[in-house]
C-alpha cells in the first residue's frame, strides 16, 4: 500500500501521534501539509517549526521531518523571531494552542504582529487548556464549564484574530476544522506573505472540553462549529446581538507591508555604509 | 559616544565605560545578536550594542521584556549566532525559566546582569552583589553553571569575551554577574593584540549525537538549524537524539548528570581567580566583584602597617573553587568575605572550609555604598 502524501513530511517512528481520539489536532496537521505539497515542497529543509507548551505545540514536535524547536510555555514566538533574524531564508512556523499563544504568550504575539515579523502563526483555538486536564482559557466561551470555572465562566473571550489586525499583522484568518478547503488556502497565502501572519483555527476538545458542556463526541462540536459560523462579510452586516455566541470565519485582513527582517537588513547595510 | 570610539581607533588604550566594555567585548568574541530590554544600571550595553552591532552585520533588537529577550538569544544561537542580553536584578529574575532551557537544550548564550540592589525593584541605580546564589540556582531542578565575577572596565571587556568562549566551548549559557560599579566606571581598557576566540563544535554527519555523548562528561556537537539535520530541540527530557522521553527515570538521570559534569568535571579549567599577599599570612580575605577594588587598598594599608593578610579574588564564582579555599583555610586561622549583601558567597566559602578555619562576614546593603578599605582593616585588626 502505499503512504498517505503527509508521511514524506514526518518522523515515520514518531507515529501514530499521541492526541486523544477525535482530536482537532490531525486535520489542522493534514490541511498544513496539503498547503505546502501544493505549494511545490517536498520536504521541510526550508522550515523552521517552533512551538511552546500544550497539545497543539505537539504538531510539530517531534512529528515534523524538519528541525523544530519545542520552547517553553508561550515562548515560540520570541524563539521564531531570534531564528528569523539570523535565518531570513528560512520559513518559520509557530503552531500552538490559545492557551499558549493568547495566554501566557500573548504579549509576544502582540509585538510579533506589530513589528510584521515574517513568521506564520497557527493557533489551533480549543478554547480551553486541553494538555492540563480542561481549565478556564483565555478564549474560553462566557459561561462554558471547565474544571476551573465549576459555576460557569464569567470572562469574556478574547477576538484573537481582531488583536492581530489591530496589532498590525500582515494577514489574518480564522476558520474552524470543518472549512479544510478555505484553512488550506488561507495556510498557503500566509506561508508566501512577506509579513507576519495568523491564522486562528477553532478546533475541538472533546476530552478536556466537549465533554464538560454537553458535547461528549468530536462531531458533536464540529457540528456546533458549522451550524455557528458566519463568513465574516455576512458578519459585518449583522448586529452585535445576532452574532452573540458565533463564531465569525473568514480573512480578517490581507496587506502588503515591509516585514521587520527586510527592515533590519536594510538598516545594517546603512550602518555598514551602503546606501 | 560614537565619536569618542573614533578618535581612540588607533590607539590600544581606550577609555571606557564597563558596559561599554561589556559590549565591545562581545563583539570582539563575535557576538552578532542582541535582545535587551532597558533597565538600569544595564542599558548602556543595549545602547552600545545598538550603534555597533550594525556595523558588523549584527542584529541588535529591543524588545517587548527580559522574557522575550533571552527566549530570542536562544532562537538565535540556535541558527548559528553568538548571541546576548544584558540586565539587572529584576529582569534576570524573569529569565530565570528561560535560563533553565538554555541549560537544558545546552544552548550557549550570554546573560550579563549589573547587579543593583534588590529584592523587587529595590534601588534601581544602586550597586549591589545580592544575585550571587540567583546566578546559580535561579532556575528549577539541577543543573550546573559557569558565573564570571569582573571588577573593573578591563574585566567587564575581557570575560565577557571569556564567557562567550566558555558557552561556546562547553554548550551552555554562561553569566557574567557585573555589578553598578564595574558597568558605570570609566576606566583605560587595553585591547589585547590578539584575542583566543573559541567556536562551538558543529557535526559533520549524524555519527555523533546531537543532545549526549558517550562520554558522561562529555560536550555534544551542537548542529545549525536550516543545514538539514532535522533537529529536535526541546526543554522536556529527552534522549540523544532530542526525542522526549517524559517519564524514563535513567533517561533524566543520563540527560542531567551529563550537564552537570560537563561543568563541575572541568572546573579545574573554568576557575579563574588572583591569589596575592602574604604567604604566611594569619587572615585570608576571599572577594569578588566591586568589592575587591576596597580590598587591594586595604591590603596596601596593612602591609604598611605590618599587617599579614592573604587576598584570593574570585574572578569565577561558579563553579565554586573549593579546594582553593581549602587549601587557604589550612593556612589562615581567618578567614573575612565581604560582600554587599546579607551573606551569600561566605556559604559557599564557609561549606569549603569545613570548619577548618574561622570565617567571618562584612556585609553592606543598600544605597550602592562599598565596604571601605578602613572597614575590612578594622575588622581584620579586631581579629
Amino acid at each position: 500500500m502505499e503512504d498517505h502524501f503527509s508521511v514524506k513530511y514526518l518522523r515515520k517512528e514518531c507515529l501514530p501521534t499521541p492526541f486523544c481520539p477525535g482530536c482537532g489536532n490531525g486535520i489542522v496537521m493534514n490541511c498544513f501539509f496539503k498547503a505546502i505539497e501544493e505549494l511545490g515542497y517536498r520536504d521541510l529543509r526550508n522550515f523552521v517549526f517552533c512551538s511552546g507548551i500544550g497539545c497543539a505545540a505537539w504538531i510539530p514536535s517531534p512529528h515534523f521531518k524538519a528541525d523544530s524547536i519545542h520552547t517553553l510555555h508561550g515562548r515560540a514566538i520570541p524563539v521564531a523571531m531570534g531564528v528569523k533574524l539570523v535565518k531570513p531564508h528560512l520559513k518559520v512556523v509557530v503552531f500552538g494552542g490559545d492557551g499558549d499563544i493568547a495566554g501566557i504568550g500573548l504579549n509576544h504575539l502582540v509585538h510579533a504582529a506589530r513589528r510584521n515579523l515574517e513568521i506564520t502563526v497557527i493557533m489551533v483555538n480549543n478554547m480551553v487548556y486541553g494538555m492540563t486536564g480542561g481549565q478556564v482559557a483565555p478564549t474560553t466561551p462566557e459561561g462554558a464549564r471547565t474544571t476551573t470555572t465549576p459555576y460557569g465562566n464569567i470572562e469574556n473571550p478574547l477576538n484573537t484574530a481582531e488583536l492581530m489586525v489591530s496589532a498590525g499583522a500582515a494577514y489574518v484568518a480564522r476558520w474552524t476544522v470543518c472549512h479544510i478547503f478555505h484553512l488550506k488556502r488561507s495556510i498557503k497565502k500566509a506561508l508566501k506573505k512577506e509579513g507576519f501572519s495568523f491564522i486562528e483555527v477553532i478546533s475541538q476538545c472533546p476530552t478536556s472540553f466537549g465533554r464538560r458542556i454537553g458535547m461528549r463526541r468530536a462531531i458533536d462540536m464540529i457540528k456546533w462549529f458549522r451550524d455557528n459560523s458566519i463568513p465574516i462579510q455576512k458578519a459585518r452586516t449583522m448586529k452585535k446581538e445576532e452574532l452573540k455566541g458565533k463564531i465569525i470565519i473568514g480573512e480578517f485582513i490581507d496587506k502588503e507591508a515591509d516585514g521587520f527582517c527586510k527592515k533590519i537588513y536594510k538598516l545594517i547595510e546603512k550602518a555598514r555604509g551602503g546606501s | 559616544m560614537v565619536q569618542a570610539l573614533k578618535r581612540n581607533e588607533e590607539g590600544k588604550i581606550r577609555f571606557w565605560q564597563g558596559n561599554v566594555a561589556c559590549a565591545e567585548g562581545a563583539i570582539a568574541a563575535g557576538c552578532r545578536f542582541f535582545a535587551g530590554y532597558p533597565i538600569t544600571p544595564a542599558s548602556e550595553i543595549a545602547e552600545h550594542m545598538s550603534i555597533r552591532l550594525p556595523q558588523v552585520g549584527g542584529i541588535f533588537i529591543q524588545v517587548e521584556d527580559e522574557i522575550a529577550a533571552i527566549n530570542s538569544i536562544i532562537g538565535a544561537s540556535w541558527a548559528g549566532a553568538k548571541s546576548m542580553t544584558a540586565t539587572s536584578g529584576p529582569g534576570f529574575s524573569l529569565m530565570q525559566e528561560a535560563i533553565g532551557y538554555a541549560f537544558m537544550t545546552e544552548t550557549p548564550c550570554v546573560i550579563v546582569v549589573v547587579q543593583r540592589v534588590g529584592p523587587a525593584t529595590g534601588q534601581a541605580s544602586k550597586g549591589a552583589q545580592g544575585n550571587v546564589m540567583q546566578a546559580r540556582w535561579g532556575t528549577h531542578g539541577d543543573y550546573s553553571a559557569i558565573v564570571l565575577s569582573p571588577n573593573s572596565a578591563q574585566e567587564m571587556y575581557e570575560l565577557t569575551i571569556r564567557a562567550f568562549n566558555l558557552s561556546e566551548q562547553y554548550r551552555t549559557p554562561v553569566i557574567l554577574l557585573a555589578d553598578e560599579l564595574s558597568a558605570h566606571i570609566v576606566e583605560p581598557v587595553e585591547i589585547p593584540e590578539k584575542i583566543e576566540i573559541i567556536d562551538r563544535k558543529k557535526p559533520v554527519n549524524l555519527s555523533e549525537p546531537f543532545f549526549g555523548s558517550n562520554d558522561p562528561r562529555g560536550v555534544p556537537p551542537m548542529p545549525e538549524l536550516g543545514e538539514g539535520f532535522n533537529v529536535l530541540v526541546t526543554g522536556s527530557t529527552h534522549n540523544e537524539w532530542g526525542y522526549r522521553f517524559t517519564a524514563d527515570p535513567q533517561v533524566h538521570h543520563k540527560l542531567i548528570t551529563r550537564l552537570y559534569w560537563k561543568i563541575e568535571g572541568k572546573a579545574k579549567e573554568i576557575v579563574d581567580y588572583e591569589i596575592e599577599g602574604n604567604e604566611n599570612a594569619r587572615i585570608g580575605i576571599v572577594s569578588y566583584g566591586c568589592t575587591s577594588r576596597s580590598v587591594y587598598e586595604a591590603l596596601e594599608r596593612a602591609k604598611k602597617q605590618g599587617m599579614k593578610i592573604i587576598h584570593l579574588r574570585l574572578k569565577t564564582l561558579w563553579p565554586f573553587p573549593d579546594w582553593i579555599i581549602e587549601e587557604i583555610a589550612e593556612r589562615v586561622e581567618t578567614i573575612i568575605v565581604p560582600e554587599l549583601n546579607l551573606g551569600q558567597l561566605i556559604r559557599e566559602v564557609k561549606r569549603a572550609v569545613n570548619g577548618k578555619c574561622r570565617v567571618i562576614s562584612i556585609t553592606k546593603v543598600g544605597g550602592g555604598e562599598l565596604i571601605t578599605p578602613n572597614e575590612i582593616l578594622e575588622v581584620a585588626r579586631r581579629i
